[in-house]
């Protein structure tokens, strides 16, 4: 059974689309190096699951409790310690969300076993663990190698990898493993969802979105955009850090924290294009960026690009769309 | 309470061109801006906010060249009480692992009730420092923090989720909490507070005083080794629009026309 372990991700019932995806890549990689792929799901009355992954898992792991129930980062470290130490996979791959961040390296450290984070590829490449990352903002790539270890631990990128069930059904064994945790974990407990306070404008609805990220540099600025989403019949829509910012309510936010959406079409305008932001849009039919950095990775997204300062375009983009729907008759 | 907060020296590239250097290894510095790390901003932000309530201190350590003493110097001008640096030749190359082993060798000899860190750097971005800096010292952790409660011997922090959503989780103190950006809003420093912050001693610590060997630190220390940087490969490019600005959005104007959008 030794091999690759991918951990299931679950919320609120709901299997997360991370766990599919990884099921997948786990699947190219234990095929290349003639192992198998175990699907790990800790929960309490999560049998359910445990079927669907079956499909992509020639082996799933089924730890029940209560103390399950919702996810806790120290109660995942300790059933997953126990059960990294008895299988001993060569790799355990964790989503890189917020599940995954909180858990991950933590228990890379506790088992004292090398981890890397946020990849966009891994493989094995002549017994070596090599990885694929980004840095800053994913402006680069990283190529990275693991250092040697009896376990690798990985945590994967979000909608990087397209699930895809095997072309021969696995239907895989489903087994259950009893659950280590012998009493509460004191030290950090669950207390409740928190769902954010209700919006006016839902994003989501709008054919049209105007979307600003950091050049719009001032908050002074968002009038004359909101101007142009207007004369276009749009809404205006922006990226993670006009929200930190407070310049903009988050129900506005598009992108993997935020809103996903899918209108007609979208105007990025400053946005250099985080995947986090491009996770939120890149469904939209239309995608036009403005940007001064003819690197940004937006424009790898964008069906037309334009080069320049956002603030020499938006004026007579203003004019522009004035004129045209003043001859529209 | 006594807050330590864990803060990186890093370039802003959220606007820059950048280019990869000789090595293959790394990216051109040169004519970068450095500054805080964007995350660790907040996180400071957030220290000096429990200490003005709650009184203690709030001690900023960083790890870097000569160069990180200006983002100390931030925190300083900020409100924090003193500073430590750690600088060794030996500790280049040090991935996330590496850097938590050090921090832990200098914060294990501190009181502290809290330790905030950054959620992660906008350099590597690994988000991975604090919850190993927690494991380290035994203490539990939360990550993605976008809001946090003190009371007596607990916090409740909420979390950042997917989609929009946050989870509230109660944890025992001391504890070390990564900090999500947008938690608050950092204040501008005063010219009062840079005056101030210049007289302020910082403590510089270097291998030798963590009680790490070599070993621990550095490339050998560390779970990962960059062997080469690359511009993602480009998959689909937009089609680039040109002209005189007047040019290029007139082109925007006729294309939304052109699909009904207008």
């Amino acid at each position: 059974m030794v091999g690759i372990f991918v951990l299931a991700e679950h919320r609120q019932g709901q299997i997360r689309d991370i766990t599919y995806e990884m099921l997948t890549k786990a699947r190219e990689l234990a095929e290349k190096a003639n192992v198998n792929v175990t699907a790990v799901l800790l929960g309490n009355n999560v049998k359910d699951h445990a079927k669907n992954l079956a499909e992509y898992a020639s082996t799933v792991i089924i730890v029940e409790d209560a103390k399950l129930e919702n996810f806790n980062s120290e109660a995942y470290r300790k059933v997953l310690s126990g059960l990294a130490t008895t299988y001993k996979p060569s790799l355990v791959m964790i989503g890189h969300t917020s599940q995954g961040v909180d858990l991950a390296p933590r228990l890379a450290a506790a088992l004292n076993l090398p981890l890397a984070t946020d990849c966009i590829d891994l493989a094995f490449e002549n017994d070596v663990f090599t990885v694929t990352k980004q840095m800053y903002g994913g402006k680069v790539n990283v190529k990275a190698t693991v250092r040697k270890a009896e376990t690798y631990l990985a945590t994967i990128r979000q909608a990087t990898f397209t699930p895809k069930k095997s072309a021969t059904p696995i239907n895989g064994q489903i087994v259950t493993v009893p659950s280590p945790l012998a009493e509460e974990i004191s030290e950090k407990r669950f207390i409740q969802y928190v769902l954010p306070p209700p919006g006016g404008v839902d994003i989501t609805a709008a054919e049209k979105l105007v979307g600003i990220g950091r050049g719009i540099k001032d908050v002074a600025n968002i009038p004359q955009v909101e101007d142009l989403a207007k004369i276009i019949g749009g809404v205006l829509s922006c990226s993670r850090p006009i929200v930190d910012k407070g310049w903009l309510p988050s129900d506005r936010q598009v992108g993997t924290s935020g809103k996903t959406v899918k209108p007609k079409l979208y105007l990025a305008l400053g946005i250099s294009g985080a995947f986090q932001h491009i996770l939120g849009m890149k469904s939209s039919d239309l995608i036009i960026a403005v940007n001064k950095d003819p690197k940004a990775p937006i424009f790898s997204f964008a069906d037309y690009g334009i080069v320049e300062d956002m603030f020499k375009i938006v004026p007579p983009l203003k004019n522009k769309v004035n004129e045209l729907r003043a001859h529209k008759t | 309470m006594d807050v330590i907060v864990c803060v990186k020296h890093v370039p802003e590239t959220a606007e820059a061109e950048l280019k990869i250097d000789a090595s293959g290894k790394a990216v051109e510095k040169t004519g970068l801006v450095y500054d805080i790390n964007e995350w660790d901003d907040y996180a400071l932000e957030e220290a000096v906010r429990i200490r003005e309530k709650q009184g203690g201190s709030v001690t900023a350590i960083t790890i870097g060249p000569d160069d990180s003493d200006s983002t100390l110097r931030k925190c300083l001008a900020r409100g924090a009480d003193k500073a430590i640096r750690l600088a060794d030749p030996k500790f280049e190359g040090s991935d996330g692992y590496a850097i938590a082993k050090i921090l832990h060798s200098v914060v294990k000899t501190i009181h502290y009730d809290l330790i905030l860190t950054g959620m992660q750097a906008g350099d590597d971005g690994s988000a991975m420092v604090g919850p190993i800096l927690a494991q380290l010292l035994g203490i539990p952790h939360a990550t993605m923090v976008k809001k946090l409660e003190l009371g007596l011997g607990t916090a409740k922090a909420n979390r950042e989720l997917e989609g929009g959503l946050e989870e509230q989780v109660e944890v025992k103190l001391p504890a070390l909490f990564s900090i999500q950006t947008g938690i608050n809003e950092p204040r501008y420093v005063s010219i009062m507070g840079i005056r101030k912050a210049m007289q302020k001693e910082i403590k510089i610590m270097s291998l030798a005083d963590t009680g790490l060997s070599e070993n621990d630190v550095g490339l050998a220390g560390s779970w990962l080794r960059i062997e080469k940087l690359y511009v993602p490969p480009v998959e689909k490019q937009a089609e680039f629009l040109k002209g005189t600005p007047d040019e290029m959005a007139t082109k925007i104007a006729e294309i939304l026309k052109a699909k009904g959008l207008i």
